[in-house]
């Protein structure tokens, strides 16, 4: 006999079921799954599929819904890569200051992200520090600009990779590395076909944190961005336009695209990182 | 032509074969320290820098103005009932997902974790649509004098949204970890429900719960994009202090904007480094992703 979905397998003794189970249930209904229910009913049945596509499928919400998911693919690509090496740095080397930066990385967690914005723009703006020492050597305009909106990006998505990937790095038997030396392999090629692997679905978990994380960013990237209709407006910044306009049937067809696209990008990174874990025929 | 035979002066130094040259070492490092210093470190120290601009005097004059004052209480306000309820929520789960066997608990827990992938200004969103005066039980809520959206209880909401799996998240590897042994032996021995989660469960996990609680503060007094929808923004009233900092900024009052910015950045020093110093302290009894 099988046991029916949320209800107890076996008896036990231990007390607090019904309360605990209640409490959750409860609090999971009434914050997330009843508020999520009523935007997609408001979207299917009371709006319909063909009015959202119809709202959706307009350049400015077009080109919104791809700068938000470009500019937070690129910041994440980033954020992988520096992640992977900083993460090996923390935990490889040793050099002095390496525990308060250890925890700096974490900042972006702690740091709201107004506040995150309005810093941002102060030294990234033309007459910022670094924003004009950009514009006169590159001739490149960073806030106000699509270049400013990445920087708000992989600032919020810093610590995601680096977080996941450390511990693994920890855990990592250095007698594989000199394996792998010990057979011929070079130093380049010992970290690039056997260290890379093993540390690749951590990376991808960080990765797809980061990346829902700064797709649905908000508040550090409208003080950097500009915020111009078709360039530098991003998809929350139209959810929230729609809103002040009272066009709620607009709002939620934006909100359902930009959760549709996200949700699609997880799973499919879910899928790479099941085919990589199978590589590697880890557990 | 005579063949010398050349000895180096020093023989070259032994290198493991786990390790990456000198040269290597010290570009990543170097790499690493430009990239934080250009995108965390400098940052936050233009905060300050544009916060003091007119020296201290000034600054604290802007924070001492009835706006900015009842930002500040809201904003404290509104963490001391997220923070508790979240808590609360994150130990039940925690409890009914480690303790009891039951069908579902993948899906749960996926569910636990939905917030997270769902971006702050749709948060803030499903609370207009549920509560806001275009509903049937927004427009009856404000008609009753009870509004719930462009008021406190919205602004609470949204926040509970965005932090719901902090708490949870902290607890349940590290209850999943310690088993449940240790509970049956208090109530074979006779202990009530109520007194072997004070006396067993709770010394147990009170620093993952604490490090839960601090993320969830963190992320509960700073919150902005959820906040911003469902506020109305109403100076004085529903602004918090991440609102306000956005107001100083769009009426150009700089040195307001980055002072009240100064003291959020000083908040997320205090939670970094207790954050830290739990991570030093009590490794062992975190979760096995924050022990390094």
């Amino acid at each position: 006999m099988t046991a029916r979905p949320f209800t107890l397998r076996n008896p036990t003794p231990m007390p607090g079921w019904g309360l605990s189970f209640g409490i959750m249930v409860t609090m999971l209904s009434v914050i997330v799954l009843v508020p999520m229910g009523v935007l997609l009913w408001r979207g299917f049945v009371g709006f319909g599929a063909g009015g959202m596509w119809e709202v959706v499928n307009r350049p400015r919400v077009w080109s919104a819904l791809e700068l938000s998911f470009r500019a937070a693919l690129i910041a994440s690509l980033f954020n992988l890569v520096f992640g992977v090496i900083l993460a090996w740095v923390l935990v490889r080397y040793r050099f002095p200051g390496k525990r308060l930066i250890d925890a700096a990385v974490d900042l972006p967690f702690a740091l709201p992200t107004a506040v995150a914005g309005i810093a941002l723009t102060a030294i990234y703006a033309p007459n910022g520090v670094f924003g004009s020492v950009i514009q006169d050597t590159f001739g490149i305009r960073v806030a106000y600009t699509e270049l400013g909106i990445w920087i708000a990006l992989i600032f919020v998505g810093l610590p995601f990779v680096v977080r996941t990937v450390q511990p693994v790095i920890e855990e990592i038997d250095r007698e594989t590395e000199e394996a792998s030396a010990t057979l011929g392999a070079s130093r380049l090629r010992t970290v690039t076909h056997v260290v890379l692997p093993m540390l690749a679905p951590a990376a991808l978990t960080g990765f797809a944190l980061a990346l829902a994380r700064s797709v649905g960013e908000y508040g550090s990237v409208i003080f950097i961005a500009g915020n111009l209709p078709n360039v530098t407006e991003i998809a929350p910044l139209l959810i929230v336009i729609r809103l002040e306009e009272f066009d709620y049937d607009g709002a939620v067809a934006i909100a359902i695209a930009m959760l549709t696209i996200s949700f699609a990008l997880l799973l499919a990174i879910n899928l790479i990182q099941i085919w990589s874990r199978r590589r590697m025929g880890a557990v | 032509m005579t063949d010398t035979l050349t000895i180096p002066s020093r023989p070259r130094a032994f290198r493991p074969a786990t390790t990456e040259p000198t040269v290597v070492k010290g570009a990543l490092i170097a790499l690493c320290l430009a990239v934080l210093t250009v995108l965390l470190f400098a940052p936050l120290i233009a905060v300050f820098e544009e916060a003091l601009r007119r020296g201290w005097a000034f600054a604290l004059a802007s924070l001492s103005e009835p706006d900015a004052q009842s930002a500040i209480w809201l904003t404290l306000t509104v963490a001391a009932i997220v923070v508790p309820l979240n808590a609360a929520f994150g130990i039940a789960a925690a409890w009914a997902i480690t303790k009891f066997d039951w069908r579902g608990k993948a899906w749960v827990f996926t569910l636990i974790d939905l917030p997270f992938s769902v971006s702050p200004v749709v948060a803030g969103l499903l609370f207009v649509l549920m509560f806001g005066a275009n509903s049937a039980l927004g427009a009856w809520l404000v008609a009753s004098g009870f509004p719930i959206v462009f008021a406190v209880p919205g602004i609470v909401l949204a926040t509970l949204f965005i932090t719901f799996p902090f708490v949870a998240r902290e607890l349940i590897p590290v209850m999943l970890e310690q088993g449940r042994a240790e509970e049956e032996a208090a109530l074979t021995l006779g202990a009530s429900g109520w007194r072997t989660f004070f006396t067993v469960t709770l010394p147990n996990i009170r620093w993952a719960l604490l490090y839960g609680v601090l993320l969830c503060n963190a992320r509960a007094m700073g919150e902005f994009g959820a906040v911003a929808v469902v506020s109305g923004k109403i100076r004085g009233q529903t602004t918090t202090m991440p609102l306000m900092i956005e107001m100083f900024y769009n009426e150009y009052l700089s040195v307001a904007a980055f002072t009240m910015a100064g003291v959020l950045a000083l908040l997320a020093f205090v939670t970094l480094t207790l954050k830290t110093a739990l991570e030093w302290r009590y490794a062992d009894q975190l979760a096995a992703t924050h022990r390094h």
